[in-house]
């Protein structure tokens, strides 16, 4: 045996410190390293050695920590992120790379990923994109599209930064350093080390009746401080994220709903939870429907809406029916897509405590506001006495709007008194948090004899799960969409969200418009194939234009950029097809496609208010504070928004201290979601800017034309050769000098058709999608992806690139392999997302075609890159093969099939 | 909460055989599968066993330690018949992965997409097994028993695997969904010897289509004698009467049976190449 460390201890070297801390042998090395070890940059993801967050390098080597018995570390050297960036030359160059390409998105993935390529580094090897891919491929993330990742290994070096500009200048992340260097702090990161652990009991089945046994005696027994259970909320057990829809439990009353939805929860020191002997509950499995066609079979999951129909959706314009009687072509199909998982590598986390008559809850969050009211409601509370502190944000896509983890803190907080901390587990974060919702859609599409499209109808069904969550969202926001960004003279479109036995459906990167674009658009290829017409020239003869009216009615006069987008891939195209022609002249098995897909998407509400306010002041000291509200999940709000201010302040970036969300320090900017922060939040910034402009400039008596110095106690404004010096004298408030400005983005409601104007502006996108199909084996290998894309004005390109490439990849994922299955792919291995090697080079091309309403012309642009990727995939392997698939996942299996059905196999 | 880490054989045996441990080598197969749960109250660490260490050559073949990981696989000087289990080790989840999972935690894990097993199946690999009842060893056939069971008895350890010295160039392919971190749909590992542009002789096994990975004996006597070019009808006409394919979250089985054929072809076509090269 050795024992080289005191019993109970375990000794090694960590970032060249000797350490002894106290330990179980048999613990995973990643909780010891972070739990005891202070090492808080290795990150817990899966806790399977299926995402790689967790990657230190043990005596040189990259291993998973999460899956590494603690006491195999005793007397060797270990290296996590931190102490690399610290001391290591390779680590430096290599952060330097990830800030220059911008490569750390989120940031949740960056420890595992710059551990693994120091590893590759130090080997001094040759370096290509395929090395860089085999030594980094154990390492997920699901923002970046891994591009810039691949581009800042190949790059490593001391190269400098741009760190300085305004709108448009692809400055490097102002919040980029620390999640480079290990020393970010995520939503499992920042509860006291004295924080209870809470753990919510879980009911194994998709529909179950439950009854606990003696849960004081169990308490007691076990040592644990509070069990919640649903009689224990003191205000209302239920919440929801649209008014009029909140109808999820904390925890269940009576029934379970849907599978490892939360009975009760335990709270205690972290080592009594993880050996708890079985909770006191026993569950009677009831009949559930997992999918809408079952759903009229079974119970209303919720009183009121009748056949378990949540809600529908409608747009209607011109008479569809005599449209397509008096059409040359119509084409028809049905097409389904599953539950997509956001699969963000950060799982669900919060902390809370109280202070007096409040609560605090860190959380990682996409509505710090929403979560606040929504606590309250819970808590019975009024919303001033809950402040929502969010913590970095590993990722979000929709998902983080939501509650999780948040309310079982904030219950267990203000009843004990005492800090407390929970974090999902991998299964918990798939099996309950929200999800895509799978559709069943049927479209008909027709055009006239030149092509021109007369009318399109469309009927979609969503699962929207137990819960509403956001499914009205996606009900009401498909109808207006699912023309795509065509011309569509007359129109149907219905849509429905039904309940079933399942994980809620709620926000994902499109709220329900890359389902329907994947109907949409391969219909669009068969009409062009009846007509005659090239594809991309079938989709530049319809696609809207200024001027043109949109499925609602509303007519945009500027900034509808699609025309430009689908003429950016022209030339493209052209060599794509004459390439793939050539190609497939010769290679029998192998066969190459090039496929297109055009998307749109309306930033913000669905025609309803959604407001974003931003703040600003001076002190008398002559710092300028900027409280920015809009969570940054990775998309690169907290630059962005500071490149406008300063842009509309006439300062440079690096003169602006950015106070990041707080509830109690940041007006509400509205959530993280619909492509709404850079156009919502970005306009209240540029409006916050210019109006403490304004004020400057009217106490200099100077005009707009002058350049504002900030000094130490004084403002300098120089106009003409002359400088003025205004002293900053101490306000009522913190500041000198202070703004607030609001926006809110001007829409109409939509009448009983639909008709009306919705949003205040459109993004638009097309992308060009060129792959091989292994005829035999049904496997599809994506070469390139081209992307154009309408941002109105790119704040900073570097960015806008980083949200194109990271969408294209969950786009690749919606179209070739992911599928949520309850109960069956509820961990990272089973449920599968693309790796680094799946992701192809992808070149994008901004379009800047301005907008009417976007501060300096620019538009939302999160949702607006995963629309266009599946379908555009669809496409190719229709184009390379013949063979269309209307069922997603296009997985090889279903591929195949497909081939085999239609003969469309090698001889 | 005990992690003993035992120095020699004899010490690993007869901390086992006082009942209530279980063994660990790499962890990559133990602790994923404890969900969120805690780890077993008492770990017998295998990797400091200096019996179970290196890859060594020795009168009748290759001895590969019980406790090599498949990192050690990659990097060891091997020849050419030894390529498949190579590409096999390339292939095992990922370098963190491969850094400290073994090739015999992989057998005694005995899941049916094991990435290790066809390989080791086409070199004719032998298990060598300690235990309470002396040493003993087993063709690899005979170690796996099903999926999640093997013939480790009670007490034992597997201590190394046995690789006879052959003729022959080997060569693994797998099929999956993504291009890393991926559970096998299929995967096949053979060991071709080819002489003169004609198949001396050679070994075929298939992953992830059967409860255990099998040898495909009749598709390996029809390839004996057979040029490159004949492969894939060789292939194509084969029964394959061995394989049992499920229908999983990864595939159906007629996809399975079906895409495994052209799986083969390219396996085995790949060792032509190695073999030209070498």
């Amino acid at each position: 045996m050795s024992l080289d460390a005191p019993l109970g201890h375990i000794g090694f070297t960590l970032n060249g410190a000797e350490v002894t801390v106290p330990a179980a042998a048999t613990a995973r090395l990643s909780e010891v390293l972070r739990d005891q070890a202070g090492a808080g940059d290795v990150k817990v993801g899966c806790n399977a050695g299926d995402c790689g967050a967790c990657t230190v390098l043990l005596d040189g080597a990259p291993v998973c920590a999460c899956i590494t018995a603690a006491g195999q570390a005793q007397g060797r050297v270990i290296e996590t992120q931190a102490g690399l960036v610290a001391r290591d030359a390779d680590a430096r160059r290599l952060a330097q790379a990830f800030q220059r390409h911008q490569a750390a998105q989120c940031g949740i993935c960056t420890p595992g990923m710059m551990v693994s390529a120091v590893a590759l580094l130090r080997e001094r090897a040759p370096l290509d994109e395929g090395a860089v891919a085999d030594a980094l491929g154990g390492v997920l993330c699901r923002c970046t599209g891994y591009r810039k990742i691949i581009a800042a290994v190949l790059d490593a070096s001391d190269a400098p930064l741009l760190t300085e500009g305004g709108v448009g200048a692809s400055i490097a992340r102002l919040d980029g350093w620390p999640k480079v260097a290990g020393t970010e702090r995520f939503g499992d990161d920042v509860a006291p080390g004295d924080a209870l652990v809470v753990k919510a009991i879980r009911a194994p089945h998709h529909r179950a009746a439950f009854t606990f046994g003696d849960l004081e005696a169990y308490r007691r027994q076990t040592g644990l401080d509070l069990i919640l259970t649903a009689a224990d909320i003191p205000g209302r057990n239920a919440f929801g994220v649209i008014p009029g829809f909140e109808d999820q439990p904390v925890l269940a009353e009576t029934e379970t709903r849907f599978r490892l939805e939360a009975v009760a929860a335990v709270v205690g020191r972290a080592e009594i939870v993880a050996n708890l002997p079985p909770f006191p509950v026993s569950y009677t499995e009831l009949p559930a429907a997992l999918i809408p066609s079952e759903a009229g079979a079974v119970a209303d999951l919720h009183p009121g809406r009748e056949g378990n129909v949540m809600c529908r959706g409608h747009v209607s314009r011109g008479d569809a029916a005599a449209a397509f009687a008096a059409s040359a072509h119509v084409v028809e199909g049905h097409f389904s897509t599953g539950f997509i998982e956001h699969g963000y590598i950060e799982p669900e986390a919060a902390s809370a405590r109280r202070i007096g008559d409040r609560v605090e809850v860190s959380c990682c969050t996409q509505a710090p506001y929403m979560n606040r009211d929504g606590l309250a409601g819970i808590l019975g509370l009024a919303p001033e006495a809950v402040r929502i502190l969010p913590t970095a944000v590993g990722g979000g896509f929709g998902s983080k709007l939501d509650l999780t983890a948040q309310p079982f803190v904030a219950l267990a907080a203000w009843r004990l008194g005492r800090p407390v901390r929970m974090a999902y587990s991998r299964v918990e974060s798939i099996a309950t948090s929200t999800k895509r919702h799978p559709s069943e859609t049927y479209m008909q599409i027709g055009c006239d004899a030149t092509g021109r499209i007369t009318a399109a109808r469309f009927e979609g069904t969503f699962n929207t799960g137990a819960y509403a969550s956001w499914g009205p969202t996606v009900a009401n926001r498909v109808p207006i969409h699912a023309s795509g960004p065509y011309l569509t003279p007359s129109y149907q479109a219905d849509s429905a969200a039904i309940h079933t036995h399942t994980a809620p459906s709620g926000a994902f990167r499109g709220f329900g418009v890359p389902q329907s674009a994947v109907a949409q658009e391969q219909l669009y290829d068969l009409l062009a194939e009846r007509v005659g017409m090239d594809r991309l020239a079938f989709r530049r003869l319809n696609c809207l234009r200024n001027g043109d009216p949109t499925v609602t009615g509303q007519v945009f006069d500027t900034g509808m950029g699609i025309d430009a987008c689908l003429d950016a891939l022209a030339p493209h195209w052209d060599r794509a097809l004459a390439e793939a022609e050539a190609f497939n002249a010769t290679s029998t098995r192998v066969k190459r496609g090039v496929g297109i897909a055009s998307g749109w998407y309306g930033c913000g509400n669905t025609s309803m208010s959604n407001p974003s306010t931003i703040r600003a002041g001076i002190t008398a000291a002559g710092e300028i504070c900027l409280h920015q509200g809009a969570v940054d999940i990775g998309q690169g709000s907290n630059t962005v928004i500071l490149q406008i201010f300063a842009e509309a302040l006439g300062v440079p970036v690096s003169a602006i201290t950015r106070i990041g969300a707080d509830t109690d320090l940041t007006p509400d900017a509205g959530k993280t979601s619909a492509s709404r922060q850079t156009f919502v939040t970005g306009n209240a910034a540029r409006l916050c800017g210019a109006a403490l402009r304004a004020q400057i400039l009217r106490l200099g008596n100077v005009s707009d034309a002058a350049v504002i110095h900030v000094t130490p106690g004084a403002l300098e404004l120089s106009e003409g050769g002359a400088t003025r010096r205004i002293a900053l004298e101490p306000g009522a408030g913190p500041y000198a000098l202070e703004a607030s400005e609001t926006y809110d983005p001007p829409t109409t409601p939509l009448d009983a058709r639909g008709q009306g104007a919705p949003y205040a502006v459109f993004g638009t996108a097309a992308q060009m999608a060129e792959l091989e199909v292994d005829l035999d084996l049904g496997t599809v290998r994506l070469r390139h992806i081209t992307a154009a894309h309408d941002v109105g004005r790119a704040i900073n390109p570097l960015s806008a690139e980083g949200q194109i490439e990271g969408g294209v990849a969950q786009g690749l994922g919606l179209a070739l392999m992911e599928e949520f299955l309850p109960g069956r792919t509820e961990n990272l291995h089973d449920y599968l997302i693309p790796t680094m090697g799946d992701v192809p080079p992808v070149r994008s091309i901004l379009i800047e075609s301005g907008d009417a309403h976007g501060p300096y012309g620019a538009k939302g642009l999160g949702e607006h890159c995963l629309i266009p990727t599946a379908p555009a995939i669809l496409n190719a392997i229709a184009h390379a093969t013949g063979v269309r698939i209307h069922h997603l996942p296009a997985t090889p299996d279903r591929v195949r099939a497909a081939l085999l059905t239609a003969g469309k196999t090698p001889a | 909460m005990t992690l003993h880490r035992p120095e020699s054989l004899e010490d690993a045996l007869a901390l086992l055989g006082q009942g209530g441990a279980r063994l660990l080598a790499g962890g990559t197969d133990l602790y994923p599968a404890l969900r969120d749960g805690p780890p077993p109250p008492a770990l017998i660490d295998l990797t400091g066993v200096p019996d179970l260490q290196g890859i060594r050559r020795d009168a009748s073949g290759w001895r590969i330690g019980g406790a090599v990981t498949w990192r050690q696989i990659l990097r060891a000087e091997l020849p050419p018949l030894f390529a498949g289990l190579k590409a096999a080790a390339r292939e095992v989840g990922s370098v963190q992965i491969q850094s400290t999972g073994t090739v015999a935690g992989n057998l005694c894990n005995a899941s049916p997409a094991a990435d290790g097993v066809p390989a080791l199946l086409a070199l004719e690999a032998e298990v060598a097994l300690a235990g309470p009842e002396g040493p003993r060893r087993l063709p690899l056939a005979e170690f796996l028993l099903g999926p999640r069971r093997t013939a480790l008895c009670e007490g034992e350890i597997v201590t190394a695997l046995h690789v006879p010295d052959r003729a022959g160039t080997g060569g693994f392919g797998k099929l999956g969904a993504r291009r890393y971190l991926v559970i096998s749909i299929a995967m096949v590992g053979v060991v071709v010897d080819w002489q003169q542009g004609r198949i001396a002789a050679a070994r075929v096994a298939v992953g992830a289509c059967s409860p255990v990975a099998v040898r495909l004996g009749a598709l390996e006597a029809a390839l004996v004698g057979q040029r490159a070019t004949d492969l894939r009808a060789v292939v194509a006409a084969a029964p394959l009467p061995e394989l049992a394919p499920i229908d999983d979250v990864r595939a159906s089985a007629d996809y399975r049976r079906d895409a495994v054929r052209p799986l083969i072809h390219d396996t085995l076509h790949k060792t032509l190449e190695v073999s030209h090269v070498a």
